[in-house]
């Protein structure tokens, strides 16, 4: 076997050892980074009330109540498994509205309710100009269709 | 592959490519910005600041483009001692380093209108900047240690063995977002499709390619000033000598 | 009119980066190549 064989096949080695020994390590990560909390992962495991977390999902359409004094708000955040209550008192990022993602800093009360001191818009993948926002877009199939 | 190894048969395809694709790449990249940020509609979510998509998703690119190179570099040197892999892997690193901290600092920008915040430990943001460092590593490593390959212009043995090890941190950015919950979202491009309108997308078009062809002129350019620098500290030498 | 204020910082460290390495890589090419030019003409 040449020098140049002998060099090929230990490289080839060695890289597949690290890219196992890096996808090992960041499966073994996947909970400990993961960013923040879904309503199904707090259902699922329980988070104990008072502990700084940050929770995501989408804010559930038609439960964004503002309070009287105007800088109160409770809505409903929901991954599709579950949903939890949150309130937050302060200014929301302008991407900020139902139906859309949000990331809230905070910790659960004793009720179960959600009690965020920042809020952060996530919003999606979807970019489109402001004449299609009548449409829908459908996750499966990646297109866009008319909402009726 | 050892058809270039040549530094005289390199220079004689590079010195026309370099300035082709460097004017190329220069106004491609050009008339992307422009259509990006004056002929395309705003994003119905997020209105105007979605035109930092042309130039955010570009230098992302590069940064990682350019580590790949380093990486495939570092196997041409360690495994074939292919003399430029060595002087290749030099010439991507600074510009590689300055791509991707302009990816942050783009991205940055952007996350403050949009996201409410200006950084967030998230994985797709970290595994960025660690992308960064391992850039300024593998810049200082080339530095520090010794020249080698194509008359010494190239980097360590040490230091493309540093190329290969960081280039694991590439698959990881890519599918940050897919594996942790992030504040970024998940990718708009995969094989399935674009989940960008084409009324958005086509000017990223133009930016990518405009930036990969100027990349590739920058690459050039610095690959042939370190070979020039070669002759000229050989000539040096050999005039030291007498 | 707020949002282009973003826009225009994120264009603007974009391109000056691009300017800034097409500039100095170009002068360290340039430079470096007339200097072997003019050390090969030498007998």
């Amino acid at each position: 076997m040449k020098a140049k064989h002998q060099r090929l096949i230990l490289a080839l080695v060695a890289l597949v050892a690290l890219v196992g020994a890096g996808l090992l390590a960041a499966s073994a990560l996947r909970d400990e980074a993961a960013y923040f909390y879904a309503p199904g992962d707090v259902k699922a495991k329980g988070v104990e009330p008072g502990k700084a977390i940050r929770l995501g999902g989408m804010v559930v359409k038609g439960s964004l109540k503002r309070a009287s004094d105007g800088v109160t708000m409770t809505f409903d955040v929901t991954d599709g498994k579950a949903s939890v209550p949150a309130t937050f008192s302060g200014i929301a990022p302008d991407l900020f509205k139902e139906g859309s993602g949000v990331v809230a800093e905070g910790s659960f009360d004793d009720q179960g309710t959600f009690i965020a001191t920042n809020l952060l818009a996530k919003h999606d993948e979807r970019y489109m100009p402001r004449e299609l926002e009548g449409m829908s877009y459908n996750e499966t199939t990646r297109e866009l269709q008319v909402e009726r | 592959m050892h058809r270039f190894a040549n530094p005289a048969r390199f220079l004689k395809i590079a010195r026309p490519l370099t300035g082709w694709l460097f004017w190329s790449g220069l106004s491609l990249l050009l008339a992307g910005c422009i259509c990006g940020l004056f002929v395309t509609p705003a994003d119905y979510l997020q209105g105007q600041t979605v035109r930092i998509l042309y130039i955010h998703v570009p230098a992302a690119w590069l940064g990682m483009a350019g580590w790949t190179g380093i990486a495939v570099s570092a196997l041409m040197q360690l495994v074939w001692r292919h003399p430029l892999a060595a002087v290749a892997g030099r010439a991507i690193a600074a510009p590689g380093a300055l791509f991707t901290a302009i990816c942050l600092a783009t991205g940055s920008i952007w996350g403050r209108p949009t996201w409410g915040t200006w950084w967030e430990w998230d994985g797709r943001m970290t595994s960025m900047l660690v992308l960064l460092f391992l850039y300024l590593g593998y810049i200082a490593l080339a530095n520090a240690s010794a020249r080698q390959g194509a008359g010494q212009g190239g980097v360590s043995n040490v230091t493309a063995i540093f190329g290969l090890v960081g280039a694991i941190n590439i698959p990881i950015i890519n599918r940050s977002v897919v594996w942790w919950n992030s504040l970024h979202q998940g990718p708009s491009i995969t094989l399935r499709g674009s989940s960008i309108d084409m009324a958005l997308l086509w000017p990223l078009g133009l930016t990518l390619l405009g930036f990969s062809l100027w990349f590739g002129a920058i690459v050039l350019m610095r690959m042939r000033a370190i070979l020039a620098q070669n002759k000229v500290e050989a000539r040096m030498q050999r005039l030291a000598r007498g | 009119m707020h949002q282009w204020t973003f826009v225009i910082a994120a264009y603007a460290v974009t391109l000056l980066g691009t300017a800034a390495v097409s500039l100095i890589s170009r002068r360290a090419m340039r430079r470096a190549e007339a200097q072997a030019e003019a050390l090969a003409g030498r007998p």
